[in-house]
């Protein structure tokens, strides 16, 4: 289908199918009941599942199949959020130029970083691209905001003010964020006993655009222009003396992964109207990476189910705090109860990205090929399993009963 | 009519000289070795020749057009493939993906941006491939990863990219260096039979005598980064000069 083989036609049905279902998948808990706590299924972190893995499929195009380790995309995030704030701020709240300015915008932006960065490679490329991310986030920051020349309003971060032209907002026009006519906020509520499921259309409308650009970084991986890039990661030296070029193939992966991380930027901004600059600092950039390597690097699913793994322990993590862990421990003795919530409380809240540092680490080390890997060895052993107990006698000899 | 022409070619790293005045024709559809005791500057020279190292004086024609300050990419799409003394091929990648590559790389040239064309549709392409690989004798092992493959099996890959090409000389930098006796014997077989069945100049680097006495049909001794002599091989297994420079006085 669509060009593709069969293997790749099912896995975008399946990841099509979970966008498609997330507002039921991840709300698994009726209201009010005491797991409500790990439900995802509220439109505002729907929205952010999709826009990272977004931003991690297209990071993942540079890094998975070059090898360069980018450790500037916040930069070309950043800069697509500016971007689209600037079409809501001069044109309309339509969100249809302001993502298409925020992805040229970001692969201009891509070009002119990676035509410099890609004069080095491995750590000295790495390097480059965060220098260059912290200098942007310095520019947004403090120098393109001040009063004669103000691009991206400092530490307030870009919005829209009343007294901005918005040329082509019409009157009717909803005041915030649509697609012409349909606010992104729109949320439709759906009560099923217990449980509430909500549809939103800023939610669908970013899964519909990932779904796309999933499409297309697949068929980027099938394509001979795929297998180059891989060719560069494997063997540079090979690929200059068989003819290639690699500079261009990567400065093309550099861009085309930019303008991912561009788009992500520019729903950002149709999401909630806002940019600050703190969306371009290089945590923002180590994010991806990790998102990419926790999920799986160089393959096709791996990425997204980073993002989506990250932002969901960001989320739930984040939100338990010492009153809840009383809660789960209070069948424990006093002491202990206070010793256990003690023992866990660096790690919940604002900590918790301790917690997610332990999970990296456990994924690198004992998995190095990310959740894809665990789940193709989960696969495996629960296919052993059937067949050895079907027939053939497995390597290990289990003794009679 | 020679093929390729260096002419005058000299090097220094800082003091040392590798190269003094080289001057060497390779005559178009022979086998021409150059061999030299350690550190004669066979490898500079061959560095020379695909634009890794640039001269500091002296010309580089191939087919009568300077090679010199040119990339290694530009070099390889003039009709110049070289083979590695450790095979470099694409380990992470297929033995068919490896075939794939030189073949689009001299179709599409230095850089195309075919990102929205999947490889199985290249039909020509992939043909090309196929066939090259039934003639390497590899055909069975399309699937495999390249770097799982045998040292031997390695090299037969390497010269297949490059033969894919149909390059006009083929550079080989000490093709058996590090292969067991039956390795070698295989690749002096594959470089007779391409030798053989191809219009092709095949320059080689070596070591190992035994293959250099099987293959060429001329020889250059390199000796102090200076040709010492060139000649027909029984020639040079008589001449006293390089059993003196080469073999070493007691030999």
């Amino acid at each position: 289908m669509l060009g593709l083989n069969k293997k790749d036609t099912s896995l975008l049905i399946i990841v099509g199918l979970l966008t498609l279902l997330a507002p039921f998948i991840l709300n698994p808990f009726p209201e009010g009941s005491a797991m409500a706590q790990f439900n995802a299924g509220y439109p505002d972190l729907m929205q952010r599942f999709v826009i990272f893995g977004i931003l991690a499929i297209g990071f993942n195009i540079l890094f998975g199949l070059t090898g360069y380790l980018s450790f500037g995309h916040a930069a070309f995030l950043g800069v697509g959020s500016y971007s689209a704030v600037w079409m809501f701020k001069l044109l309309s709240y339509n969100i249809i130029p302001a993502i298409a300015l925020s992805v040229v915008v970001a692969g201009l932006f891509s070009l002119l970083i990676g035509f410099v960065s890609l004069r080095r490679s491995g750590i000295y490329f790495s390097i480059l691209t965060l220098a260059f991310a912290q200098m942007s986030f310095a520019l947004a920051y403090s120098v393109l905001s001040n009063p004669k020349f103000n691009l991206t309003n400092g530490e307030t971060g870009l919005q829209v003010y009343a007294d901005d032209p918005q040329i082509l907002q019409g009157a009717n026009a909803p005041d915030l964020p649509h697609l012409f006519g349909l606010p992104m906020r729109a949320t439709y509520t759906m009560d099923v006993g217990a449980w509430s499921f909500d549809f939103n259309a800023g939610y669908y409308l970013c899964a519909v655009i990932m779904m796309v650009v999933f499409y297309l970084s697949i068929r980027i991986f099938r394509s001979p222009f795929g297998m180059m890039l891989r060719a560069v990661k494997s063997n540079q030296q090979r690929m200059n003396y068989t003819g290639l070029n690699s500079k261009p193939y990567t400065l093309a992966a550099f861009v085309i992964s930019g303008m991912y991380a561009g788009l992500a930027g520019g729903l950002m901004a149709a999401m909630d109207p806002l940019a600050g600059a703190e969306r371009m600092q290089w945590t923002a950039s180590g994010e991806v990476v990790l998102m990419t390597i926790l999920g799986g690097t160089g393959t096709l699913i791996g990425p997204v189910l980073g993002a989506g793994f990250i932002k969901y322990f960001e989320n739930i993590f984040s939100k338990i705090n010492d009153n809840v862990l009383h809660g789960w421990f209070a069948f424990l003795p006093d002491g202990l109860e206070d010793a256990v919530v003690f023992l866990i409380h660096p790690f919940i809240g604002k900590g918790w990205h301790l917690t997610l540092g332990i999970l990296f680490m456990l994924v690198v080390i004992y998995l190095p090929g990310g959740l894809v890997e665990g789940g193709q060895r989960l696969l495996n052993r629960l296919k052993r399993k059937k067949t050895g107990t079907d027939d053939a006698p497995s390597g290990k000899t289990e003794p009679a009963e | 009519m020679a093929i390729l022409r260096v002419k005058d070619v000299s090097k220094r790293f800082g003091g040392l000289r590798a190269l003094t005045d080289v001057n060497l024709n390779v005559e178009e559809n022979t086998v021409h070795a150059i061999i030299g005791p350690n550190g004669a500057g066979k490898s500079t020279l061959l560095n020379c020749l695909v634009g890794k190292l640039m001269p500091d004086t002296g010309s580089v024609l191939f087919d009568n057009s300077s090679v010199l300050g040119l990339e290694p990419f530009q070099i390889n799409q003039m009709g110049i493939s070289r083979v590695f003394q450790t095979p470099e091929i694409f380990g992470e990648l297929t033995v068919m993906e490896n075939m794939l590559i030189p073949i689009f790389a001299m179709r599409d040239g230095a850089f195309r941006m075919h990102a929205y064309e999947t490889i199985a549709n290249e039909k020509a392409v992939v043909e090309q491939a196929e066939a090259m690989l039934e003639e390497m004798n590899m055909a069975d092992k399309r699937e495999m990863s390249a770097a799982s493959l045998s040292r031997g099996d390695k090299r037969r890959l390497e010269i297949g990219m490059c033969l894919s090409q149909n390059p006009r000389l083929l550079l080989l930098d000490e093709p058996t260096a590090g292969m067991a006796r039956a390795d070698t014997n295989n690749t002096i077989d594959l470089l007779k039979q391409i030798k053989d069945e191809r219009d092709i100049t095949i320059a080689i680097i070596e070591h190992d005598m035994h293959v250099v006495f099987s293959l060429a049909e001329r020889i250059t001794v390199l000796a102090q980064g200076a040709p010492l002599v060139e000649d027909t091989p029984e020639n040079i297994r008589g001449n006293p000069k390089v059993r003196e420079a080469y073999l070493g006085e007691a030999a």
